[in-house]
């Protein structure tokens, strides 16, 4: 269930861009981060950690790594320090990273 | 050949401050920043943000002389750039969209600023807990402004943010803060002093007059922060000031004990720090010209030791006449004379620091958790483990992220070192500097081979 912005409504005016974020389209201010997009989109976890606890965006200047996100395939992606483009697919990661394409828990 | 005369890492007021001068006095000067627009924190977009949002106040709007001064120089700036190890022969290595550079000079400056202090409370980890400088980013970089958030610590950031929200028409429902009388009578001495300073006192003053008048509750000594997750995704913060126990429903907690220097790069080099009482942290080691042990590498701002942006500013110029003096542009004595104004200006702006220092104090809770508290946010690691671990092994740092994991996270340390040193002081142990290896910051194993493809650059 997607919960409202822990922030406030932005006014339109801005251009804009649209991404998806696990398959859904989340619409994004040309300038955001794409950290700042996630928490302008939903109050949901950005990720949950290894041992499955929820965490989004903390300090937003790359320094706790707390907004890794898939952004185009790549993992690991520091939210926070990447720029939000037209067309980005943006994927949460939940519990272990898998390696070379194995699902860890597998 | 180099490729510069001087390289900077960081584009905040010490770093652009500095990159100016040097440029003006005919150095080659390289500016990099992870950033993507030269600012800093403080300084944050600012070339970008002429729309209106006068809330941000007009210390904020100060950078932009700097930013604009900056785009007029003659200053090769290379932003969005993360600087991940430097060799002792001043090669500096850099990544930028997954592909990895090396650029050389004479003189390498530090310039890489602060950050939020880490301020471990139980539940500091949920979504919907974020630093209050982390809210401060988000309305300059994005126009996202806090809603019903509470302000939770001390420091003179959180009654800034408090009031860019208020005037934005968005106020925190509370400011919640953990300074007491005790501090405030400590701080007291040093007061005098601060005098000196009298125009950012009276800027402080006007903060919290402007929080009094807008009627958001403050509390004072509060304690036992505790942020916990409701069904709806709100939280329940709860404190106790004096007897009573407080708790509040809010979709955010922004939390602040002040900065920090950042100090990855200068211990990655070996170079010597050490532990300061008054600001909790290790600081490298630096002469009045911000010298390192290693004459061609300099630190300015507040990656020397918290100053602000104006000390920042004055510690940067000062650097650069060294490095002009040690390439043979300045003579000793022209060295000296140009500091003049730049020093007093270092001094007026540094005497309301032990000040600010003793009255903004973070509380022992949070320097030196306990119980269930996570301190390694990446390795997930509570301060209880880090306990035992130090009462079994009864060793130093290394002991404790051998033994536990912590620190061996993506952020390398950077959230749980400083706690670590609490609990290590807490339990009558000495202050152990924490090693930093390169790359100082994650980058793939792959942007690591390509480096090896291509020919080293000339030496």
């Amino acid at each position: 269930m997607k919960r409202d912005s822990r922030f406030k409504e932005r006014q339109e005016g801005v251009e804009t861009v649209q991404m998806t974020l696990d398959g859904d389209i989340m619409t994004a201010q040309i300038g955001d981060s794409v950290a700042a997009a996630i928490l302008a989109y939903s109050a949901n976890p950005s990720r949950h950690t290894a041992m499955g606890s929820p965490r989004a965006a903390y300090c937003m200047m790359g320094v706790c790594f707390d907004c890794l996100v898939e952004v185009d395939g790549r993992p690991n992606v520091q939210g926070c320090m990447t720029l939000v483009r037209e067309g980005m697919v943006l994927r949460r990661q939940n519990g272990l990273r898998p390696i070379s394409g194995v699902q860890a828990d597998d | 050949m180099t490729d510069a005369d001087l390289i900077i890492i960081g584009a905040g007021p010490a770093g652009m401050a500095a990159a100016i001068s040097a440029s003006e006095a005919g150095a080659k000067v390289i500016l990099l920043d992870e950033q993507q627009s030269a600012g800093g924190q403080i300084y944050r977009n600012v070339g970008s943000n002429h729309d209106g949002r006068s809330f941000l106040g007009e210390e904020y709007f100060e950078g932009l002389k700097l930013v604009e001064a900056l785009s007029r120089s003659n200053v090769k700036c290379e932003f969005g750039t993360t600087v991940w190890r430097i060799e002792d022969d001043l090669r500096v290595v850099w990544s930028r969209d997954g592909v990895s550079n090396i650029s050389s000079a004479r003189h390498v400056l530090l310039a890489t600023g602060a950050q939020e202090r880490p301020a471990p409370f139980p539940g500091w980890e949920l979504p919907g807990v974020m630093t209050a400088g982390a809210a401060q980013i988000l309305m300059k970089s994005s126009r996202l402004l806090a809603k019903d958030a509470v302000l939770a610590g001390s420091g003179p950031l959180l009654y800034l943010v408090a009031v860019q929200l208020i005037k934005a028409g968005t106020p925190p429902i509370a400011i919640v803060e953990t300074q007491t009388m005790k501090n405030a009578f400590k701080a007291s001495r040093y007061l005098p002093r601060a005098m000196l300073a009298s125009k950012m006192l009276a800027k402080g003053m006007e903060l919290l007059r402007y929080i009094r008048k807008s009627g958001v509750s403050r509390y004072t000594s509060a304690k036992d922060f505790q942020a916990v997750q409701n069904d709806d995704g709100q939280l329940t913060f709860s404190f106790r000031t004096r007897k009573r126990v407080h708790q509040l429903v809010t979709p955010l907690v922004l939390s602040h004990q002040g900065v920090v220097s950042s100090t990855h790069i200068s211990r990655s080099l070996g170079l010597a720090h050490e532990w300061n009482l008054s600001q909790q942290a290790f600081l490298p080691i630096v002469d009045k010209w911000g010298r390192t042990k290693n004459s061609r590498i300099h630190i300015a701002g507040d990656g020397a030791g918290i100053g602000g942006a104006r000390a920042a500013i004055a510690s940067g110029r000062i650097a650069v006449l060294d490095m002009l003096f040690q390439l043979g542009k300045l003579s000793d004595d022209q060295r000296n004379q140009s500091s003049t104004a730049d020093r007093a200006l270092l001094r007026q702006s540094l005497a309301i620091r032990p000040f600010l220092d003793a009255l903004y104090y973070p509380p022992k809770e949070i320097l030196a958790p306990s119980g269930e508290t996570l301190v390694c946010r990446c390795e997930e690691i509570g301060a209880s483990t880090i306990r035992q671990t130090l009462n079994q092994s009864g060793l130093g740092p290394r002991q404790i992220k051998s033994s536990t994991r912590s620190g061996m996270g993506p952020c390398q340390g950077r959230m749980c070192e400083l706690p670590i040193q609490g609990i290590l002081s807490s339990c009558g142990k000495k202050h152990l500097l924490p090693k930093v290896r390169t790359p100082i910051k994650p980058i793939s194993l792959g942007e690591l081979a390509s480096l090896a493809e291509r020919p080293s650059t000339k030496s």
